[in-house]
């Protein structure tokens, strides 16, 4: 019997331009959590996706128990014990917990699905393992941190001892995150190993027993939680040493530039946006914390022309401002730094140059009449790919063979060289890696530092308490609370993130 | 969750319209009960192509695959059953080759969905195209068959008055076609093979990671689908008129698949809006047939198709259909 459950040896894969795991080793003990950390494209969810049967290696070798395997799909790498919660949640949404719970590995008797025995199970095993869901739920009506016990108790069923979870934490609220290190703790008393991907250093620190960190497709290093620390783990991710303390002085709040009041969005007549109101400041930035799909991104859409609330008013500069009317809100100093990056931010096949216009082409010095000027726009591309150090073979490269970090930046330079009064930043760091997460927190810091009034909506509660100086919490469609950031702490915010009331949140806190 | 309460919750006010128009019908018998039989048996006769084709567009659909070839499906089985039971006489074997030539038309368009991964539209175009070209092409006038299927009475229940009529005086095939209905009801929600198929029109990722092979379940299923249309075709030509004509589905396939939309894409409810459309024919037709109404025939011909355009645009945005339907499914 081999000391690992896991072992993955040598294993690498090359894809078209890069080599996504070079000679990579990694291996899980029984009832152990072992955190694999590393910025995006690091090769976790590659290595994760060859050791679940998903892509073949072209070169290494996989043991279970030893023994070496060919793992050649899912199917197998179920066989194998291996059990993989994914980020996207792999449940059918119109399906209840037990009909997920059985789909690919039915009991039946006779002819037919015993759906009565899935539901036995459901509740043997929400007992045994302390995950509590209703088998007759509808997954689609539940909350994501439920969704996601009913994919480990999917694994479960299937008699994992190998558990993936694939950045588990990135949709959960504090209190949510709380629950599932519960349970995978847990877990690991009943013998079963679980891979923890990540790029969150505090809950590495937090839970994991050992921790390996990937760089561009090699593991740098294996280390445990009582020998590292944050900086030493970001130091090891990114290469080389990082601040991750947002530096930023006290703000100095001016007249108010931007004000909302009773917004009201509507989808399907459901509200979304259901009468949110708020002022943002001169040289402070508000952030809006929230569980994503509470009507934050709705919110957003209203503010920045780009949908027409049911009702409401939005001010910019004291001035009354038309909806669904982006290019009125620009020319009165918007800057909008989208969610989706890709789909909302640029356009993918155009060039570096013609996005950074995308706002401005049919003004001078870019446009002269009818007539765009192609020198203005390249001198212009050139200037901001400089001052904004936007990492591009030329400035008429299609901005979707940059990465998603200079794409980024691409957005920001070209929102921040505009004579701009409101900044709405919508997750401007999704996806990004810690150095260019570093980057886009320092320049809205700066934006605010030059009297910008910056609004900051995130998922990311560790972002919005480390940059924003006021902070609204989003449920449901509600601001259901505001506080200043200096007197903000997680727990509370969590609490109400999650829908809990002022005053059972004051509550815990006393 | 009971499937059966399911369907009560969400679909009362359909079944409370049923509820009301069978009342209607026993009060409409007390004053005519020949006119009413007539209507009714003949409802029942203008339901089974649609609910067949029904059938066959909603096991496609729920596996994630968009079928508007039904039409054509249907057509080209027509033909060949026609054919066979030119040569052969035998009705048995017509119904089989029929039923076949519906099962290579599914095989084909899994094959153009799923590995070629062509528009899904655009490959029910190709089928539909390919039918009326083939059929047009070589039919010829002049053929005779050799007898259809013909009603078979069930003793004791053929004798209810309006019941019987209907449905206890039938040819085989549409008793077939009646069992079928709540066949492919009981696959689709009592066993594990309707489960997998319902993820993955779903989600079919997530039928992947579990195990499921999202691409050999669409071929399966699309083709199996693909009898039932051929069977609906087999149907026209060897049981409701006895002979081939050239275009005689007459967009049968087109108003299944609105039977289908209707029905909510389940078997039992589809076989409800099926009749609701073929009582619309029947009605048609013996309004013209009576002269009861001084509307010229061509508007009231028109009856069934009207329907199609009111059910669709009433019910078509609110119902909810598979989500990856029409989704080439593309692994990692």
């Amino acid at each position: 019997m081999s000391e690992f459950v896991l072992e993955a040896r040598g294993i690498t894969k090359r894809f078209p331009g890069v080599v996504a795991n070079d000679h990579v080793d990694f291996n899980l003990r029984p009832g152990e959590i072992h955190a694999l950390l590393g910025e995006n494209g690091a090769g976790k969810s590659t290595l994760m996706n060859i050791i679940y049967g998903l892509y073949q290696p072209d070169e290494g070798e996989i043991l279970i128990n030893g023994q070496p395997v060919t793992i050649r799909g899912p199917h197998d790498a179920i066989r194998q014990g291996i059990g993989m919660v994914h980020q996207h949640f792999m449940l059918i949404p119109v399906f209840t917990v037990a009909e997920n719970l059985v789909l690919g590995a039915e009991i039946t008797r006779g002819p037919m699905l015993d759906l009565e025995q899935a539901r036995a199970v459901v509740r043997r095993l929400s007992d045994e393992y302390g995950l509590h869901v209703d088998p007759d739920a509808r997954v689609e009506d539940l909350p994501v941190g439920v969704q996601q016990r009913v994919e480990i108790l999917k694994a479960l069923y299937r008699e994992a001892r190998i558990l993936i979870l694939d950045e588990p934490t990135a949709v959960l609220t504090p209190q949510e995150v709380e629950d599932l290190f519960r349970i995978m703790r847990g877990l690991t008393e009943r013998g079963v190993g679980i891979i923890f991907i990540t790029h969150k250093l505090k809950e590495v620190l937090a839970i994991a027993d050992r921790i390996t960190v990937m760089r561009r497709g090699k593991v740098v290093g294996t280390t445990t939680p009582e020998q590292t620390d944050e900086r030493g783990l970001a130091a090891m991710m990114v290469g080389r040493e990082v601040v991750l303390e947002v530096e930023k002085g006290p703000a100095h709040p001016g007249e108010v530039v931007l004000e909302v009041r009773d917004l009201v969005v509507e989808e399907h007549g459901v509200p979304v946006v259901n009468g949110v109101s708020l002022q943002v400041r001169a040289g402070e930035i508000l952030g809006i914390a929230g569980v994503q799909g509470n009507g934050q991104t709705e919110l957003a859409e209203a503010l920045t022309g780009l949908r027409r609330p049911d009702r409401g008013t939005l001010i910019l500069n004291g001035q009354e401002m038309p909806f669904e009317d982006a290019r009125i809100l620009i020319e009165n100093g918007l800057a909008h730094i989208p969610e989706d990056r890709q789909k909302h931010g640029l356009v993918m096949p155009f060039s570096v140059a013609d996005n950074l216009v995308l706002c401005t082409y049919y003004k001078p010095p870019f446009a002269k009449g009818l007539q765009r000027q192609p020198q203005a726009i390249l001198e212009n591309a050139e200037r901001l790919i400089e001052q904004f150090d936007v990492r591009t073979s030329g400035p008429l490269a299609p901005v979707a063979t940059l990465s998603g970090g200079n794409q980024q930046k691409v957005i920001v330079a070209r929102e921040f060289s505009r004579p701009v009064r409101f900044l709405l930043a919508n997750q401007p760091t999704r996806g990004l890696d810690v150095g260019s997460i570093e980057y886009i927190h320092k320049r809205i810091i700066e934006m605010r530092d030059q009297g910008v009034a910056v609004l900051l909506i995130s998922a990311e509660l560790d972002e919005i308490m480390s940059l924003a100086d006021r902070i609204a919490v989003m449920y449901e469609g509600q601001i259901v609370a505001e506080v200043d950031a200096a007197e903000a702490d997680k727990t509370t915010l969590g609490i109400w993130m999650a829908g809990g009331e002022k005053e059972s949140a004051a509550a815990t806190l006393a | 969750m009971n499937p059966w309460r399911t369907l009560w919750q969400n679909n009362r006010g359909k079944l409370i319209a049923a509820a009301v128009l069978v009342v209607a019908v026993f009060a409409a018998y007390a004053r005519n009960p020949q006119i009413v039989e007539a209507v009714l048996a003949s409802s029942l006769r203008q339901s089974i192509p649609l609910v067949l084709g029904a059938l066959c567009g909603l096991i496609g659909e729920r596996s994630g695959i968009i079928n508007i070839g039904i039409e054509g499906q249907m057509l080209l089985a027509a033909f060949v059953a026609f054919l066979v039971n030119v040569r052969t006489g035998n009705l048995l074997l017509a119904t089989v080759s029929g039923v076949l030539v519906g099962a290579v038309l599914g095989f084909f368009l899994a094959f153009m969905s799923v590995s070629l991964r062509i528009d899904q539209i655009i490959g029910g175009t190709v089928i539909n195209m390919l039918a009326f070209g083939l059929t047009g092409y070589f039919y010829q006038v002049g053929l005779v068959t050799k007898g259809k299927f013909t009603p078979i009475a069930i003793p004791g229940l053929a004798d209810i008055p309006v019941l019987g009529a209907m449905f206890f005086r039938n040819p085989p095939l549409t008793y077939l076609t009646l069992v079928l209905i709540f066949v492919v009801q009981f696959l689709l929600y009592y066993t594990p093979w309707g489960l997998r198929t319902r993820a993955v029109g779903e989600h079919p990722r997530a039928a992947d990671t579990v195990g499921i092979d999202v691409y050999k379940m669409r071929y399966m299923n699309v083709t199996l689908a693909g009898m039932l249309a051929g069977l609906a075709g087999a149907y026209l030509t060897l049981e409701a008129v006895g002979s081939f004509e050239r275009g005689m589905t007459n967009g049968r396939g087109f108003v299944a698949l609105a039977v289908m939309i209707f029905g909510r894409w389940n078997p039992i409810l589809s076989w409800g809006a099926a009749l609701l459309f073929g009582f619309a024919t029947a009605l048609q037709t013996q309004l013209q047939f009576m002269r009861a109404v001084r509307i010229p025939h061509q508007f009231i011909g028109m009856l069934p198709y009207l329907l199609t355009i009111i059910v669709l645009a009433g019910v078509g945005g609110r119902t909810r259909p598979p989500a990856a339907v029409g989704q080439p499914y593309v692994k990692e």
